[in-house]
């Protein structure tokens, strides 16, 4: 089995992950499918690191993971806090700014 | 007899070639390749969240085992201890304070915008696969030499060697985003708060201190959600519990109210003559005449048209 295997479902789970945050109107959903992305990512940059012996891609990886628990927490903040004032979770019904 | 032989040379050129992954890594690769594609197209189609979660969670696990197969222990632990320990039940977390129930809405905002969507992400995967498969990689050098003192111990070189200051960095970020969370979800009070003393005062004041009365206990089915009866035969409405009467969960009380009135009226027609004034004279204030059955105003009719 060659490593490509590995890239080829990261590149498979990213764009899965990106459809999701394309697609789906709930804001926790398109969260879920960015984390989706990210891990995709993870998984790449892990294989890359085999690919050329160099752990550097799993240092990045691990930056990227506390990085994504970082994002994640802000987000979800966010998510309820909009939640708390609007009482909907949809992305669509975020449009204050909106004239 | 040639072509299986020169299948398995080909077979073996390959393993040769990549040298580094065994059959038992292949085998684990295509069983999670599968498992862990269909969890996220099912997070893709889920129309609960709740599910999208769940199948989230089982691609997290599944690169878990995809990167402790890649000679990335360290990082598969951390992926199971960060990303399904804490990151998804954070989801959770947010999913069931949002309310369970809640889907997507399929009304477009933008038209089109769902199959431009589609046809994107279809886009992107064609021309990345396109990529990763015509690039050439070279042959993989492995990380035997890379991990020679175990994985953990060679990454704290690099994370605490050359890459300390992003680690500082991180940390500061971090404590930002705990700091930022609570900032955004801190609610300040504007009303007082409400102690028991409060509660309890409120009930006297209202006059029922001895709590509101009970449901009734008829052992159809759910009893709690049929109201009890007052002294003079009708239903209470107070007695059933507001969330079930909110959800529409509540036995009808007409169907009780009507049931009641045909057992007075049948009971003895003089009674009824005489003892119809009596009943509305002592009726107490928290006994509600159920719908638009006016009491007095001919019910024992109004329950027969209901039956038939």
């Amino acid at each position: 089995m060659s490593l490509t295997n590995y890239l080829v479902l990261a590149v498979i789970l990213f764009s899965i992950g990106a459809t999701t945050a394309l697609v789906r109107r709930s804001a926790i959903m398109a969260f879920m499918g960015v984390e989706l992305m990210l891990n995709a990512t993870n998984l790449m940059l892990v294989t890359f690191s085999r690919l050329h012996g160099n752990l550097t891609g799993q240092v990045l990886a691990f930056f990227v993971m506390v990085v994504a628990a970082a994002e994640v927490v802000v987000g979800l903040a966010i998510i309820i806090s909009i939640f708390r004032t609007r009482h909907s979770a949809s992305v669509d019904d975020v449009n204050l700014l909106k004239s | 007899m040639s072509r299986p032989t020169g299948l398995l040379l080909a077979l073996l050129g390959t393993l040769t070639s990549t040298g580094t992954t065994t059959t038992g890594e292949a085998i684990l690769f295509w069983v999670l390749a599968i498992v862990m594609v269909a969890a996220a197209l099912g997070m893709l189609f889920a129309r609960k969240a709740v599910h999208g979660a769940l199948s989230m969670v089982v691609v997290m696990i599944g690169l878990a085992f995809l990167y402790v197969a890649q000679d990335a222990p360290f990082l598969g632990v951390v992926q199971v201890v960060v990303y399904t320990g804490a990151v998804m039940m954070l989801f959770l977390f947010v999913l069931m304070l949002v309310g369970v129930d809640a889907s997507d809405s399929l009304t477009e905002t933008l038209r089109g915008q769902r199959w431009l969507a589609a046809l994107g992400g279809l886009g992107l995967l064609i021309v990345l696969v396109g990529v990763v498969v015509r690039a050439e990689f070279g042959s993989p050098k492995g990380l035997t030499d890379a991990n020679a003192d175990s994985n953990p111990v060679a990454l704290a070189r690099l994370v605490f060697g050359s890459y300390a200051f992003a680690l500082e960095i991180v940390g500061a970020l971090l404590i930002t985003a705990a700091v930022g969370a609570l900032a955004l979800t801190h609610r300040r009070r504007l009303t007082p708060r409400v102690t028991q003393r409060e509660r309890s005062e409120a009930r006297v004041k209202a006059g029922t201190a001895a709590g509101k009365p009970a449901p009734g206990v008829y052992a159809r089915h759910n009893a709690m959600d049929v109201p009890a009866l007052g002294p003079d035969g009708r239903p209470i409405e107070a007695s059933v519990s507001r969330v079930l009467r909110v959800r529409g969960q509540e036995a009808d009380a007409r169907e009780y109210a009507a049931r009641i009135d045909r057992v007075l009226s049948g009971s003895g027609s003089t009674r009824r003559a005489s003892g119809a004034e009596e009943p509305a004279a002592l009726q107490e204030p928290p006994i509600e005449a159920p719908g638009e059955t006016v009491p007095g105003d001919g019910p024992g009719g109004d329950g027969v048209k209901e039956k038939s």
